[in-house]
């Protein structure tokens, strides 16, 4: 008997006939890259818009008050007084960027992770032109199930990681890691199309970018 | 399980179209039938409406705002073009990737080839549940009946997924498949099949939807095998794709143990850049978005992070009698955005249910038929006034007119013989093939009016659908392929 393989590949092969038409070559004359460099003010600032658009909270901050900032963003996300035990950042996210007393994530049972109040994270690159932060699932992005499964995520960018357009972040991506590509916190607009913020994911986005 | 039902004529080279007895590609009656009675349906037509414009502005903003788009939708035709023409060589590839990353694939012929392949993965697992993220080829194949055939407790995380689950009910649309019900609706809903959900739930969206998380949240804490469908799967490196809203395709993608997806074998792409064309198209057509909340991509497994077991099936289910004509193949570009939904005259009016498959709108009038064979879903050609508005929103400039001209030429042929609706398509392939004439008949837009003379069904619907063919303009017309298709087929 045939295998499904075979037979499917055969269709394929019969509905694409003997004289099969050699692809025309595909013009890629769309933009590649923004004009502006990685980093440049104008696409931090059209980050910051795009963000904002779609209800992220946008706080900058320069290279020596991350920690402070990211706890800054962690009163707005859940209230002064919020616990660092209910804190957790990425493994490779630097000391410097932590909030006193916040741990790194410990690999416990992602169940787990649902218990916990905010996670902070780096980002691999961001997409300033459509306000996306892309997490690649490294140290410093951590595991998918931390950005996730708490109901605040902090995201903490870095001037040069800020791209202008789509094609340059794939460019910047390994495409064999586990990628998460965020806009803006989860979102519906199933009920009589009236957008409602935070469904599964987490409800806050916060993200804090950092200029040199 | 088979057998009992007579398989549809092969196509066209003999290529199996999906059988029947199965899935979700075929309706309970006409579309004239049921179309008349969605227009009865007052509620339904208005939450079209209001819903087809919001989403039909919101994309007409976002996707002026991107510069280069002509050349974006360029490309992603040809990359669409491209793809077909080596499908079987990009599909063994994605297979050695995807298995090289530690994951399986499974080849299923049809529907129930593929639902038989994913109940024996799920009860190999020794679990009697699942989650599901959204997936038209999960529906399309009726996955959700064969699961549940089986003793397997399935469960749609998709808030509007959810919606049309818990009212046993069936979706209206690809993006917002519960558009058809409004917030008094759902929270009835809610409150009648959500056990622990609170007494007090309004009908404002966000308890709605606040509701649905409390309820699913748990579901996902425990699930340990989640299904779901991919929006691409790049051959050169094995990376799957699931784009999405809510971030229940992250749960389902991140969480459980075991992994499987069921994705229609022309979804794959050759390269990693070319999702940076289709990056680009999908949430802008789609939800009118300059980026959908999440994308997910995954290639095979990855050590503690995520399912650590990984099914990919690649389904057919006629897609290659879809391929193998040379006019119609183009329906197989669909990125399943939906906005060509959203711009159609007879949609807005009709809603998605008078379709009777999983398809709605114009891609589903052009998709369904070809996947089931023409005879099987004999009125959606004609679901259509030809206005063109579907193909100048395609994303991937899938010309939609033109191949809804072509299978109802050839609707008529195989009906073999001389019907009235034949003797208006003769006429209507002379108008079309003289320029001047075709000019006259545009100005007066009749042409609709003589394709549809033939069928008692059309001109007897009520308004405001009569107002199609009153109204429309035709697109550019197809002269020359319908024209020659015309005379090769019957003769001049
Ligand atoms: S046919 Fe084009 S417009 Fe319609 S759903 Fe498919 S990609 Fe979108």
């Amino acid at each position: 008997m045939t295998s499904a393989r075979d037979e499917v590949l055969t269709r394929i092969r019969t509905a694409l006939g003997d004289g099969r038409a050699t692809p025309a070559d595909v013009a890629r004359d769309y933009r590649q890259a923004d004009d502006r460099s990685p980093g440049d003010p104008a696409l931090l600032d059209l980050l910051v818009d795009r963000l904002e658009d779609y209800k992220a909270s946008v706080l900058r901050c320069g290279p020596g008050d991350v920690a402070a900032t990211v706890a800054r963003a962690l009163d707005d996300g859940l209230g002064t007084g919020w616990a660092a035990a209910g804190v957790l950042a990425a493994p490779g996210v630097p000391v410097e960027w932590r909030p006193d007393g916040a741990a790194a994530d410990d690999g416990r049972p992602p169940g787990q992770l649902a218990d916990v109040a905010a996670s902070v994270t780096g980002v691999a690159v961001a997409i300033a032109e459509t306000g996306t932060l892309v997490l690649d699932g490294t140290p410093l992005s951590g595991r998918r199930a931390l950005s996730l499964l708490p109901d605040c995520l902090v995201c903490v960018v870095e001037a040069a990681q800020v791209v202008g357009t789509v094609p340059e972040a794939l460019r910047r991506l390994d495409p064999v890691r586990p990628l998460t590509m965020i806009s803006g916190p989860s979102a519906t607009s199933d009920i009589e199309l009236e957008r409602v913020e935070g469904v599964h994911g987490p409800r806050t986005l916060l993200v804090v970018v950092v200029t040199t | 399980m088979t057998g009992t039902v007579p398989g549809p004529a092969p196509t066209f080279l003999g290529l199996p179209t999906a059988p029947r007895g199965v899935g979700h590609l075929r309706g309970d009656e006409p579309f004239p039938d049921a179309a008349r009675t969605a227009l009865r349906d007052g509620q339904l037509r208005a939450n079209l409406g209001h819903a087809t414009s919001t989403i039909r502005a919101k994309r007409a903003t976002v996707v002026g705002e991107v510069p280069d788009w002509e050349q974006l939708r360029a490309a992603g035709k040809a990359l669409k073009a491209a793809t077909m023409a080596r499908l079987d060589e990009h599909l063994l590839e994605l297979e050695t990737r995807v298995t090289e990353r530690g994951g399986t694939v499974h080849w299923a012929r049809d529907a129930r080839e593929a639902n038989e392949i994913v109940t024996r993965l799920v009860q190999a697992t020794g679990t009697h549940e699942v989650v599901k993220v959204k997936s038209m080829a999960t529906q399309e194949i009726g996955l959700n009946e064969a699961l549940e055939a089986a003793g397997v407790d399935v469960f749609e995380t998709d808030l509007a997924e959810l919606i049309v689950q818990l009212g046993q009910d069936k979706p209206s649309h690809i993006l917002v498949p519960a558009i058809h019900k409004n917030r008094a609706e759902i929270r009835e809903i809610f409150l009648r099949t959500m056990p622990s959900v609170d007494a007090d739930l309004t009908d404002e969206p966000r308890r709605l939807a606040m509701a649905a998380r409390a309820h699913l949240r748990e579901r996902f804490l425990r699930a340990r095998v989640a299904i779901s469908g991919a929006n691409f799967a790049v051959a050169e490196t094995g990376t799957l794709a699931v784009v999405e809203s809510e971030g229940n395709g992250r749960m389902c993608l991140t969480l459980p143990q075991t992994l499987v997806t069921v994705m229609g074998i022309e979804k794959v792409v050759p390269t990693w850049r070319d999702l940076e064309v289709f990056l680009q198209l999908l949430p802008r057509s789609s939800t009118g978005e300059r980026m959908n909340p999440y994308t997910t991509t995954w290639a095979g497994v990855t050590p503690g992070d995520g399912p650590q077991e990984f099914h990919l099936v690649l389904l057919d289910n006629g897609r290659t009698a879809v391929l193998a004509d040379e006019v119609g193949r183009e329906a197989l570009h669909c990125i399943r955005c939906s906005a060509c939904l959203n711009v159609c005259p007879v949609y807005e009016r009709a809603g998605g249910h008078a379709y009777g498959s999983v398809y709605p709108g114009p891609i589903g009038a052009v998709l369904s038929p070809q996947l089931t064979g023409v005879e099987d879903n004999a009125s959606l050609p004609y679901a259509s006034s030809l206005c063109g508005a579907c193909y100048d929103v395609c994303p991937v400039a899938i010309d939609i007119p033109s191949i809804l001209v072509h299978l109802r030429a050839e609707h008529v042929e195989a009906q073999q013989r001389p019907t009235p609706e034949g003797v208006a398509f003769r006429a209507l392939a002379k108008v079309m093939a003289d320029p001047r004439r075709w000019r006259l008949a545009q100005r007066a837009a009749r042409a609709g009016r003589l394709l549809a003379r033939g069928r008692p069904t059309l001109p007897a619907m009520p308004p405001p659908l009569s107002g199609w063919t009153r109204s429309r303009d035709l697109p550019t017309p197809p002269a020359e392929t319908f024209t020659q298709a015309w005379v090769r087929e019957h003769g001049s």
